[in-house]
């Protein structure tokens, strides 16, 4: 296989791999980088030294990113790891996550950032609790591709009927969600490597692309014109050396607010809201190192200019006029919680990190919590501990600018930091605001 | 609508990192070797912050045994970004007793470099440090987050990490601590050399092709031209001059070379290709032992 990605043409898929301890996820990972010659020689030695001296009986392809001490000690995965491979059509970074006690939280953190979920199955076990709670996670996340990988299907004999079986069990489960990612199910051996770079001569039954065919050419940025143009202001570039004024002409009055296009587009002369205060004005110019831009599109980088003097700083956001967005200070969202030492309950208190904005936030309801293996909603308990996910409001200090994380992952996300320890102790996803009137003033105006 | 290439998303990434940092922070430095990722990381620096000047210092620790020719290039560069420079010198930490010299033919300074690091920070009141690490380069590193905390023994600890989600980043931090910011997270080595072609970023010459004198040590090919590499009896008659270029730019006594004829970024792109060793197979630092980046890194090391 040629190595060489197009650096013109070649565009990026972030993904995660989710399974069971068993189900045969390093080897499915180890088969992909190797395949793709992103395993070095030098990398593979050190690994069978240390496999030798472990006394493994096969070449531990985990050994490769389980770089920790600790990990290697132990045998286990501690922490999400990630993995670089790439194909002359696309490059990839794998989120590939433990699955030991940790899990959830692991699965969560690989998620945020993933394009595409792997989940692995069985072939001789099926659709199993894990493969479920796998599911829900992805879903839960928004995870907009999932693909199905049967594995093992050389230890059912490539059996067709037990492959569309497997197949339409996930189905039904997944059909039953909140929101059904795009499924593709592939049937493979990770071992073998059927399905996985070519296509199989044992699943002649199986009319799909292998999964790298996949992977190489499913569409994940499905941006499309509908998508609500979000600016989020990460800092106002202002430059004030007399020397480069000389060299770029008279930047005195140059004030640009630098940030990353979350979603939409912008052009020159569009008209916009700024937030916090919400007061309208025209985009002026759209800059970058490279040169005046006449479009910003989503996840590249600027500094954005307009055309009235505006009070906005780091926290503040850029939208279309006719695109408001949600100026609440009180809302609902599911949250994953990550302490294990400490727990949440109704009126703790935290910092509330969204967009480039931080704020004071309040527990004021524990609305549910979500069995993650029966995926039902109970209100029996209204404590958040290690792993636990469900629905919370929360009031903030001041008001965030959102939408719902259902139809914008970047705006719709926040994380909780613990006051105390600063650690990052829970990650949220904004359902809706909380819609009683709270407070009359918080809807912007159009 | 089109997606964007790779290329596009690591570096809008790498600005965004960037900017957070300069946001998050009261004084963040930029860690800058002379080395191809701290020279792509600068020049990320300057396009995230232009027309403004990027509002960090380039910081280098010095172990005195560099490659003239990175020292040249060095301040090159940051006249041509027009940066501000600070160096923190393992030399002076060895003068002030700080830090003790390892004796014999295998001394290095690059385990020495950690205290100079630490001391640099605390002397100038850093707060974050923008490192050029990437993932894919070494086992522990792959563990790294972009913040990454420090406590205030500039101690990582890698098994109690915080999780980083979406592009949210949390450099919250009590007084005394500090973090260690990597924007070049999720770049490879390959990566970072088409971004080099793409941008046309100039580069020492180390990294091309080019005669030296060099002796073999355990399968490594180390400069003695520098002079920085003490040699035994019996290994002087066997320098001989060879035709190789730097694959990894660092302190001269741990930098080993590889046998090249490549002589411009595009013969680099394709023999980096097809290379079947990590680059860091080159670095004599990473292979005193199965975990020497990870025990280095603990102790507050790049």
């Amino acid at each position: 296989m040629d190595v060489l990605v197009n650096p013109t043409e070649s565009s990026l898929l972030r993904f995660t791999t989710a399974g069971s301890v068993d189900d045969g996820k390093s080897t499915l990972i180890g088969r992909l980088l190797y395949d793709s010659k992103s395993i070095f020689e030098d990398q593979l030695l050190a690994v069978e030294e240390s496999s030798k001296r472990r006394g493994d009986a096969h070449v531990n392809l985990a050994l490769l990113t389980d770089g920790l001490r600790a990990e290697r000690e132990q045998g286990i995965t501690i922490d999400v790891a990630y993995r670089y491979f790439a194909t002359p059509r696309r490059k990839f970074i794998i989120a590939d996550t433990p699955g030991h006690i940790q899990y959830t939280r692991n699965m969560v953190t690989g998620a945020s950032t993933a394009d595409l979920a792997i989940i692995l199955v069985d072939a001789r076990l099926g659709v199993i609790e894990q493969t479920m709670r796998h599911t829900y996670l992805a879903s839960l996340l928004r995870i907009s591709q999932i693909v199905l990988a049967v594995n093992k299907m050389d230890l059912v004999d490539f059996d067709e009927d037990t492959y569309h079986k497997i197949v339409a069990d996930y189905m039904k489960f997944a059909n039953g969600l909140d929101y059904t990612p795009n499924i593709r199910p592939i049937p493979i051996s990770a071992l073998n490597g059927d399905n996985v770079v070519e296509k199989s001569e044992n699943t002649e039954w199986y009319d799909g692309p292998s999964l790298l065919q996949h992977l190489e050419t499913v569409q994940v940025h499905a941006e499309t014109a509908a998508d609500k143009a979000r600016f989020p202001v990460q800092w106002v570039i202002r430059p004030i050396s007399d020397a480069d004024d000389a060299k770029l002409g008279n930047l005195h009055d140059y004030r640009g607010f630098a940030g990353r296009m979350a979603s939409g587009t912008f052009h020159v002369g569009d008209e916009v809201s700024v937030l916090p205060s919400g007061m309208k004005t025209r985009i002026t110019g759209i800059h970058t190192f490279a040169g005046e831009q006449k479009t910003a599109i989503p996840q590249l980088s600027y500094s954005i200019t307009v055309a009235d003097e505006i009070d906005t700083s780091r926290g503040g956001m850029i939208v279309k006029a006719a695109e408001p967005v949600h100026t609440e200070h009180e809302f609902d969202a599911m949250i994953c919680w990550f302490a294990d030492k400490k727990t949440l309950k109704p009126r703790g208190r935290f910092h509330l990190r969204h967009t480039t904005n931080e704020v004071r936030a309040v527990v004021t309801d524990v609305l549910y919590k979500v069995n993650i293996s029966t995926l039902e909603k109970s209100q029996e308990s209204q404590e958040f501990s290690l792993n636990d996910i469900g629905c919370i409001r929360l009031r903030t200090s001041s008001p965030i600018f959102f939408d719902a994380y259902a139809e914008n992952r970047t705006t719709g996300s926040f994380i909780l930091v613990d006051e105390q320890t600063n650690n990052t102790v829970a990650a949220g996803m904004i359902l809706k605001p909380v819609a009683d009137g709270f407070d009359e003033s918080s809807e912007i105006s159009i | 609508m089109s997606a964007i290439t790779h290329l596009q998303y690591l570096e809008s990434e790498a600005i965004y990192v960037l900017r957070e940092t300069a946001a998050q922070f009261q004084k963040p430095a930029l860690l800058f070797s002379g080395g191809k990722d701290s020279i792509v990381m600068a020049w990320l620096a300057r396009k995230a912050f232009y027309p403004a000047r990027m509002p960090f210092k380039l910081l280098h620790v010095d172990t005195g045994h560099n490659f003239p020719e990175a020292m040249t290039y060095r301040d090159w560069f940051v006249q041509e970004i027009g940066a501000q420079l600070v160096v923190g010198s393992v030399q002076k930490s060895i003068d002030d007793g700080r830090v003790q010299e390892e004796k014999g033919p295998y001394a290095s300074r690059n385990k020495l470099q950690t205290v100079t690091l630490l001391d640099t920070i605390e002397e100038h009141q850093f707060d974050a440090c923008l490192g050029g690490g990437r993932r894919d380069e070494e086992k522990a590193r792959a563990k790294e987050r972009f913040f990454s905390h420090r406590d205030e023994f500039g101690q990582w600890d890698p098994k109690n990490q915080r999780p980083e989600l979406w592009n949210i980043f949390n450099g919250r931090k009590h007084f005394g601590e500090h973090f260690r910011v990597f924007p070049l997270s999720n770049w490879t080595e390959m990566d970072i050399w088409q971004y080099i072609r793409q941008e046309n970023i100039p580069l020492p010459s180390l990294y091309f092709s080019h005669k030296r004198k060099i002796i073999e040590r355990h399968g490594q090919l180390l400069d003695t031209e520098t002079g920085f590499i003490p040699l035994l009896d019996e290994e002087k008659p066997q320098v001989k001059e060879m035709i190789i270029r730097f694959r990894t730019v660092g302190d001269a006594t741990c930098t080993g070379a590889v046998t090249s004829t490549a002589s411009t970024i595009d013969e680099i792109v394709a023999e980096v290709a097809a290379a079947r060793q990590t680059e860091r197979g080159t670095r004599a630092d990473d292979k005193r032992s199965e975990t020497a980046m990870e025990d280095r890194k603990k102790e507050g090391y790049f």
